[in-house]
């Protein structure tokens, strides 16, 4: 019985939950984002459906299912079908390592609040998440037409540029961790009393960077730059094929969100974990803690979104290789003889 | 340029448009790339092609004004100035003062709401979504005045032959100056979010360079031809309406590219501002139209007319056979003489830069198609 508890059960029901409130999230996000950036431009945003525009999500969900699904003529029907199943499907199992909160306890049982805990989880993560954006220029490639092909061809160029810097720009907290698995990580946070953000801050801004440009969000979303691409490698999906684009996109958001929180916020920790006198904070829940920071870390996402300009996509290649690269293995180099030096 | 699809080419022709987010109306832009290099690039036009210089030869003079707001719909008041005073300057007829200055406050208040339009779309263009809304705020102030002195917004005939039809409303003045006071720090802050922006300036620096010699040879007028380094502006090298009475000064770019031409405009704005706000304190008393009769009759012979709207010289060449409707109009539209250059400015870069050319050029394909 303990067996069919412990390994089915719960697993299954932590599965439910964690899909469930992402699909939300997802959705919520959307709203999230047209709120701020309205409110950013002296507007209001949605406002028609529901309270303050609070079901739009769900009306704009329900629209896209609704609508026509159309496949052009000339395109490759069966890679045009899978390519954003092929995003999608990453974005999610994705979660499957995230560890949103400290352990508690119900009904006499000890839950771990994530999934599982693969000893191997940075390297997990950076592996699938990259899977998507084949989705991306397989979507592109395949619908046979030119201004989705020529942003395939810029997502591709931009996933080799920046996934090389966000490989190195994590290795840094790897070395003061002495771990792949993101639930030690955020625990040495708490034995090493200080939020890795502190200790590595250039590793987090360039992990922030390359994980706008991963996201391919605003300034770097080439692939999809509406006003050049008309609407990037998506121009010539719809209805619900497109939304599964769209989920995607906000879904990797969310994924470089949690993992810039577990790896330099300090995950589900409360601020200065181990000060005393603010003892007070542990009763807020850790979950909690953790979501709180990752609307933040997100809300610099949309901010970014209402700013900047976009880069031009050679402008793009030379940050990426001339400035980032070079400064993520500098940082690596340094932390190393900094753990070295002081014995880690 | 050729349709030539050869497998072991590595070039591909791409249609920008008539459909497309940012080529500003119903413009083709047929480009010849070489993966995002642009080689070759040809622009087709004509797709809103209405016939205005033909609509006028079987309208009078005095109906034919509210056709050619909707030449450059964004500067329509500039359109009809152009045109009255060609017709004025056929009959003789001066406008009186008061009508003079009015008419300058209400193109120079246009000029600000075509700028801040093209602004707003350019930065769109290149990314930066917010200014877009920042600048249609501001915008709506003048429409607003706009619309209380004559009912329309965009399309609004102002003016007539000899002066204009409606004496200014109560409160006219001080809405004005409402908006004056205000917008100076609203031009600040669009500054604040591009000028000295590093994105912004990668974009725009260096990209679609027009060098003096181009410009002048291509006939390019108005603030691209400003940016180029020539100090050309039909307000001062040919004053008309009362722009003699004013003091302002003709901003000048140094190297001809999209960011000289983002700057002379942002100042353009604020020598505008200077001119309304010297404008709207010595109205002078009197008539706001001259007596003119009902039916204009110019004698034979023919008129050109030229006067610095946003975009450029826009320029009306009238030939009169004695009747009551205008033999022959000729319009010569600032966005279709500029049009031209974009395929020198744009080869060689990248297709990004095209729509940010698009942009810098301010074209309106209604002035361009006519």
């Amino acid at each position: 019985m303990d067996f069919f508890i412990e390994f089915i059960l719960v697993p299954t029901i932590k599965i439910g939950i964690v899909f469930g409130v992402l699909s939300l999230a997802v959705a919520y996000l959307t709203l999230l984002e047209r709120k701020v950036i309205a409110f950013m431009q002296v507007r209001l945003g949605p406002m028609r459906v529901g309270p303050y525009g609070l079901l739009q999500p769900i009306a704009d969900g329900l629209k896209l299912m609704l609508k026509e699904d159309i496949v052009p003529a000339g395109a490759d029907r069966l890679i045009f079908t899978m390519a954003p199943i092929i995003t999608l499907i990453p974005a999610f199992i994705v979660f499957a390592v995230i560890p949103f909160g400290d352990s508690i306890e119900l009904f006499g049982y000890e839950i771990d609040l994530f999934i599982t805990d693969l000893n191997i989880g940075v390297l997990y993560v950076l592996s699938v998440s990259s899977i998507g954006i084949l989705g991306v220029i397989l979507g592109g490639w395949a619908s046979n037409s030119k201004y989705p092909l020529l942003g395939a061809l810029r997502s591709a160029a931009q996933m080799v540029s920046y996934e090389v810097a966000l490989g190195f720009s994590i290795i840094g907290v790897l070395m003061l961790s002495g771990s792949l698995s993101l639930v030690d990580i955020v625990e040495s946070q708490r034995s090493s009393s200080f939020w890795y953000v502190f200790l590595q801050p250039v590793g987090f801004i360039l992990f922030f960077i390359c994980g706008v440009a991963e996201t391919n969000r605003a300034p770097f979303d080439l692939p999809e730059a509406e006003t050049e691409l008309v609407a990037g490698f998506h121009t010539e999906y719809s209805g619900f094929r497109f939304s599964l684009f769209f989920l995607a996109e906000y879904a990797s958001m969310i994924v470089v969100s949690c993992m810039a929180v577990t790896l330099f916020l300090g995950g589900w920790l409360r601020p200065f974990p181990n000060v005393e006198f603010l003892g007070f904070l542990d009763l807020v829940p850790s979950v909690v803690w953790f979501g709180i920071k990752v609307v933040g870390f997100l809300y610099f996402y949309l901010w970014f979104r209402a700013t900047w300009p976009r880069y031009r996509y050679d402008q793009l290649m030379s940050l990426g290789w001339r400035y980032l690269l070079p400064i993520s293995i500098a940082n690596v180099l340094v932390t190393a003889i900094l753990v070295l030096v002081l014995g880690g | 340029m050729q349709h030539e699809t050869l497998f072991d080419s590595s070039e591909i022709v791409l249609s920008m448009g008539p459909q497309h987010p940012s080529t500003h109306g119903v413009l083709q832009v047929k480009l010849k790339l070489d993966g995002e290099k642009v080689i070759d690039a040809e622009c087709v036009i004509g797709f809103l092609h209405r016939g205005v210089e033909k609509l006028s030869e079987h309208q009078t003079y005095g109906q034919f004004l509210p056709t050619l707001d909707r030449m450059d719909y964004i500067a329509s008041v500039s359109n009809c100035l152009g045109f009255a005073e060609a017709i004025e300057k056929m009959l003789g007829v001066v406008a009186p003062p008061r009508a003079q200055y009015v008419r300058v406050i209400l193109t120079e208040l246009n000029r600000i709401t075509s700028h801040l339009l093209w602004l707003g779309t350019h930065a769109l263009d290149i990314g930066a979504m917010t200014v877009f809304l920042y600048c249609f705020r501001e915008r709506e102030e003048i429409l607003k005045i706009f619309e209380n002195y004559c009912g329309a917004r965009l399309t609004t005939h102002v003016f007539r032959i000899g002066g204009l039809e409606y004496e200014i409303y109560d409160g006219f003045e001080d809405e004005v100056r409402a908006f004056l006071n205000d917008f100076p720090s609203k031009v600040d802050e669009y500054e604040q979010l591009l000028t000295e922006n590093r994105i912004w300036i990668g974009r725009t620096r260096g990209v679609g360079v027009l060098t003096k010699e181009e410009a002048i040879d291509m006939g390019v007028t108005g603030p691209c031809l400003r940016a180029s380094g020539v100090s050309w502006d039909i307000r001062k090298s040919n004053p008309y309406a009362a722009y003699a009475d004013f003091d302002f000064d003709i901003p000048v770019g140094e190297y001809g590219d999209t960011y000289d031409r983002y700057l002379v405009r942002i100042e353009e704005m604020r020598q505008s501002t200077r001119i309304v706000s010297q404008a709207v304190e010595k109205i002078p008393d009197g008539p706001i139209k001259a007596k003119v009769g009902k039916i204009l009759r110019p004698v034979v012979g023919d008129v050109y007319h030229s006067i610095e709207a946003p975009k450029g010289e826009l320029g009306y060449y009238v030939v009169a056979d004695g009747s009551t409707q205008p033999y022959r109009v000729r319009v010569r539209p600032p966005s279709f003489v500029n049009l031209q250059s974009l395929r020198q400015m744009v080869k060689g870069h990248m297709v990004a830069d095209v729509v940010a050319v698009i942009g810098t050029l301010d074209i309106v394909l209604g002035e361009i198609d006519r």
